[in-house]
């Protein structure tokens, strides 16, 4: 068996959504396959269907045509092999239940004891950095701590792919910066396979180990890129590394590309 | 349109209300008292003035009602009056919790039944519920289960109707994130979808326990052998005015320990809901 086996596939996706004032076509053709303990970070233009592509891997929204198969078998709706983390944290978590009971919620029916339960619980909670607030309610812990309530949900649900919607968009420069990190550790010490949707080119190159770019409507995978950088990454140095700005750069020409591409008649197609 | 969603939380505003709260509280509850029963106090003493210059028969002074009121409600009439009225009261706010509750839970989470419904629901709710007493006491006979389901008629409508809109209302981001975790059906009910509409519910339920106070009074008044309202109507009938008197005091008295009662409930309820607001607004 290969080290790497082909974790999550994705074969021509197309979504349109039909609505009275005429159909919009969210996803034009999007294909490529994710393996097993990757980061894979999806970046493109506003508006470019980033959110949708996410929800249709997530089970949550059906695909027009096309298909999304996890594990060799068809996504047909969520499934406990996935956790979402959603860019509006607050909107997320429930308000009245505390840290641990937002986190241990998604487990209860999981086929679980009550030992077991608590230990995962437990575990994500210190995995994110927050035991001292376990017993907190959301509301009153900052944005970033928020967010970080919400990837511990989402990683003692143990899922095989984590899928996470511009999750750090809402949070400022630094805890943004503290969160890269947070996702970094626990895709390097936990291998949990991971799908990172943003519209930050500097956080997709800083983060994955390959990048998608997205083109603008009739959305397709504009460039799919292996980010070479050295696995251990930090703030300082690899931001400063010659390779990072390379990289960076040509995704940003990929993303202007991709922009005028709306322009050209077609011409991709 | 929760109240809540979409208000960015501020941040490191945690631990907003812990350090203060124990300092000068002594002086605040003094304060507070004061405020709660300086008006009420001076309204009795510029009223037991007044009525040592009046002679008006109808509307006697605050000892002789002060005095009727010991004469009258200590002792038999506690457990004759009071009493049943009390357990009338108590059966139609719970029967009412429980119907409004249960029967806004799942019209408000099908949309096609709250089309359905609605104009319908409109309709019985605009009419008045005294009306329907000689009807029920037609149907159910002058019973305690009449005068019970007079309440419910009137007090279930405003707990139906803001729980059909709480539960409408649930945050979608929530909705999808129990979906994404596939939360089971019971949990989303007892986790998600009854927490989120819990704020419109006690709306409902404090609208609800003023009508059916006023339902208990007068479904009494119409039909019946013991009660306030029944007791109070045989004063008025009698020219017992300041047993009468008495007994409007015992219904005001009523309707504040119903209200203290329900603040209580709330606080522990909406705990994380006035935490949250409080957090929003600093």
């Amino acid at each position: 068996m290969p080290e790497r086996s082909t974790l999550l596939r994705v074969e021509h996706l197309r979504k349109i959504y039909e609505s009275a004032t005429g159909d919009v076509e969210a996803i034009g053709d999007i294909s490529f396959t994710m393996n097993a303990g990757e980061l894979v970070c999806v970046v493109g233009p506003s508006g470019c269907g980033k959110t949708t592509l996410l929800k249709c891997l997530a089970g949550l929204l059906p695909p027009t045509s096309g298909l999304v198969e996890m594990d060799g078998s068809p996504v047909r709706g969520p499934s406990p092999a996935m956790a979402v983390v959603f860019q509006e944290y607050g909107r997320s978590l429930y308000p009245w239940l505390t840290v641990r009971g937002n986190v241990e919620l998604p487990l209860r029916h999981k086929k679980l004891s009550r030992a077991e339960r608590d230990t995962l619980v437990t575990d994500a909670i210190e995995a994110v950095g927050l035991p001292h607030a376990a017993r907190s309610h959301p509301w009153q812990l900052s944005g970033g701590m928020q967010q970080r309530v919400a990837i511990a949900r989402a990683i003692a649900y143990q899922p095989e792919v984590l899928i996470m919607d511009e999750p750090f968009a809402a949070v400022d420069a630094q805890t943004r910066a503290d969160l890269e990190d947070l996702v970094r550790e626990l895709h390097t010490t936990r291998r949990i396979s991971t799908v990172f949707v943003t519209h930050d080119i500097d956080e997709s190159v800083y983060l994955g180990e390959r990048v998608l770019v997205l083109s603008n409507s009739p959305t397709r995978v504009q460039e799919d890129l292996a980010i070479d950088l050295p696995p251990e990454r930090d703030q300082l140095t690899t931001r400063a590394l010659r390779r990072f700005t390379e990289l960076r750069t040509h995704v940003y020409d990929q993303i202007q590309r991709a922009k005028l591409g709306q322009v050209a008649p077609q011409s991709a197609r | 349109m929760t109240p809540y969603a979409g208000e960015p939380v501020t941040p490191y505003a945690r631990e907003v209300v812990s350090g203060s709260r124990f300092r000068g509280a002594g002086i605040r509850i003094a304060a507070g008292f004061l405020f709660a029963f300086g008006l009420p106090f001076l309204a009795l003493v510029v009223w037991g003035v007044w009525s040592t210059r009046s002679t008006n028969r109808f509307f006697p002074g605050p000892l002789t009602i002060g005095e009727a009121f010991v004469d009258t409600w200590v002792g038999r009439a506690f457990l004759d009056d009071v009493l049943p009225s009390l357990y009338r009261l108590g059966l139609g706010i719970v029967a009412s919790i429980v119907v409004g509750v249960a029967a806004g839970t799942v019209i408000g989470l099908f949309r096609w039944l709250r089309e359905l419904l609605e104009p319908l629901l409109e309709f019985f709710r605009a009419i008045p519920p005294p009306v329907l007493i000689p009807v029920a006491m037609l149907l159910l006979g002058i019973t305690d289960s009449m005068k019970v389901v007079v309440i419910v008629s009137g007090a279930v409508w405003p707990i139906l109707l803001n729980t059909i809109e709480g539960v409408r209302a649930t945050d979608s981001v929530m909705t999808e994130t129990a979906d994404s975790f596939q939360i089971t059906w019971w949990e989303r009910l007892w986790f998600l979808v009854l927490p989120a509409s819990s704020p419109r519910i006690m709306t409902g339920v404090r609208q609800g326990l003023s009508v059916a106070l006023i339902l208990m009074v007068i479904s009494e008044m119409f039909a019946s052998s013991s009660g306030l309202g029944y007791r109070i109507a045989y004063f008025q009938r009698n020219y017992l005015i300041a047993e009468m008197w008495s007994g409007i005091l015992l219904l005001g008295l009523v309707g504040v320990l119903l209200a203290v009662a329900f603040g209580l409930v709330e606080r522990r309820v909406l705990r994380w809901y006035h935490g949250m607001r409080e957090v929003t607004r600093a």
